[in-house]
């Protein structure tokens, strides 16, 4: 039981202040923009929510949304399935084990723009081995020209760069299950599916939702390796919220509306987050 | 049956292996070679794409810019995330709940959302283009980590060991450095590797915040890729260079790194 200890804020005080300087500030600042509306000069009008029914209405935003949720719901499903079923087929103990995770865990720890241009080199259809052998194998591909192609890449370079993630969560889960448990289904002559459905699916419960919600955050924010392997293109197919983002805020410098939709895009963030995060502890709790 | 499960991962290791062997085949290779049509090998090898990286300093200091500001972020992260993991792990406070979500939503905020404000905090500081401002810029998503992973950490110690160490006269600061920090080594070793992590792979803050001191390796790989045309067995070759440092950290915490990622919560 946790005591109560009000004194206890002056070891999270540094934590706070640290986050909140970088939390507040730019915070602060996008709601700024978000109800001004300026003509330059450094003078700002007061725009109240207009910008945010702008972008609520706009084609674009819809567009750029529509193609985010796609984009997440294809991983989520293809990721989490998979990732559990590589977890349950690896070796539990030993030298393999570990040969199995330093090698797993690689994709995780090269910088986002060396994935994106590493698929880029790897995808091209003349002189990629992909692209080569998809072309080779009959196909039409070409993910610079077709967007199903670019859309294919950007999915398959992701479930290379994520799938571990699940992979080493599931992974942990399984370890942790005592060997009493799988006796106890032996004696009862018990399936491999049931021992799955009864025994480890429920002990990994708690690590595949943090996967799902880590997943779900981060491919929520994906930026740099779409951005790098595609650019958003070809034309907006793989144009996501994030890559828009940056277009109008960096690119045309329209503060108004890229604040507004910053503030509408975390919030959407953060629901879902916090519906997982609920989710979770509740878990915890019981 | 069971004889072929050994078959998922390998096939998976390979799919994993393939793009990465692409990447050090190219890096091998001259541009004309590259450019010349496919090849599965290096036929004419060259190391040349190497040499200029590590004799260019505007190449080699990318990866120190880098490593400085990624070692300055592990370093401050895990060092402040110690005493806030310790208060949530052990007391109830006023807005404990409220403000433990409140770290963990900074961990879900895009990065793109904050590029451009970002800037304009940090230059109004006179930090841009410094380490440190990178380095301060990435605590936003890694202090929250840490505090998280932890406190799982934290919450496994028996809180016996706290209670012993008070009756035996330990005072606070004491206590924690000598004792307890030392029982949660792990732990610590798997904060430092995550912030190390999620700092070494981040390109957008990075780069937004740096333009010629504290250029990232990350950024000097774009900037190359657009503005000298399409030296491929170069970028290729930086970018196998980046993968170094990942994959030595890797092989220290192998042992715990499945269950940092489950956030200690094992």
């Amino acid at each position: 039981m946790k005591t109560e200890n009000q004194r206890a804020w002056w070891l999270v005080a540094p934590v706070v202040l640290l986050v909140a300087f970088n939390a507040l500030v730019p915070l602060m600042t996008v709601v700024n923009y978000s109800v001004q509306e300026t003509f330059g000069n450094n003078q700002f009008f007061w725009h109240g929510v207009g910008w945010f029914q702008d972008v609520l209405n706009s084609e674009r935003f819809h567009a750029a949304l529509g193609r985010q949720l796609l984009f997440t719901a294809i991983i989520l499903v293809i990721e989490i399935p998979l990732g559990v079923a590589i977890a349950l087929c690896m070796p539990k103990k030993g030298f393999w084990a570990s040969v199995c995770l330093v090698l797993m865990a690689l994709p995780l720890l090269i910088p986002w723009n060396v994935v994106g241009a590493m698929w880029n080199i790897f995808a091209l259809p003349d002189i990629g081995l992909l692209g080569y052998a998809l072309n080779a194998a009959g196909f039409d591909y070409d993910y610079t020209q077709q967007p199903l192609s670019a859309w294919f890449t950007v999915i398959l370079m992701d479930v290379w760069h994520w799938t571990s993630l699940v992979v080493l969560l599931a992974y942990a889960g399984l370890v942790a299950i005592p060997d009493a448990y799988y006796q106890a289904a032996k004696i009862d002559g018990a399936s491999a599916w049931k021992v799955f459905r009864h025994i480890q699916l429920p002990k990994m419960n708690r690590v595949l939702t943090i996967a799902i919600l880590l997943r779900f955050m981060d491919s929520f924010m994906i930026y740099t390796e779409p951005f790098v392997l595609t650019g958003g293109g070809p034309g907006n197919a793989t144009t996501f919220l994030s890559i828009d983002l940056v277009k109008i805020a960096l690119g045309q410098f329209d503060l108004g509306p890229a604040a507004a939709m910053s503030l509408i895009y975390f919030v959407i963030t953060l629901a879902v987050s916090w519906l997982f995060f609920t989710l979770m502890t509740r878990n915890e709790a019981k | 049956m069971k004889r072929l499960t050994w078959l998922v991962p390998t096939i998976y290791i390979i799919f994993l292996m393939l793009p990465i062997y692409w990447l050090v085949n190219m890096s091998f290779k001259t541009t004309n070679e590259i450019l010349g049509g496919f090849s599965p090998y290096p036929v004419e090898f060259t190391t040349e794409n190497y040499v200029t990286i590590l004799t260019d300093p505007t190449w080699y200091w990318g990866y120190i810019n880098s490593l400085m500001y990624v070692s300055i972020n592990t370093v401050l992260s895990v060092a402040v995330a110690l005493p806030a993991a310790y208060a949530f792990s052990r007391y109830r406070f006023l807005g404990d709940k409220h403000l433990f979500f409140w770290l963990l939503t900074n961990r879900m905020a895009p990065p793109a959302v904050f590029a451009l404000p970002f800037f304009q905090l940090y230059s109004a500081v006179h930090l841009f283009d410094t380490h440190l401002a990178v380095a301060l810029a990435h605590c936003l998503f890694n202090i929250p980590l840490a505090v998280w992973i932890l406190e799982g950490f934290m919450s496994g110690v028996p809180k016996e060991l706290d209670e012993t160490a008070y009756v035996d006269g330990y005072s606070f600061p004491a206590f924690f450095t000598r004792i307890f920090i030392p029982n949660i080594g792990a732990g610590v070793g798997v904060a430092a590797f995550f912030c190390f992590m999620f700092s070494w792979v981040e390109l957008l803050l990075a780069k937004t915040l740096t333009a010629v001191e504290a250029k990232p390796i990350a950024a000097t790989m774009t900037r190359t890729a657009s503005t000298s045309g399409y030296e491929l067995g170069l970028l290729a070759a930086a970018g196998c260079l980046t993968i170094i440092p990942g994959a030595i950290v890797i092989y220290f915490v192998r042992n715990y790194i499945a269950k940092g990622f489950a956030l200690g919560r094992v």
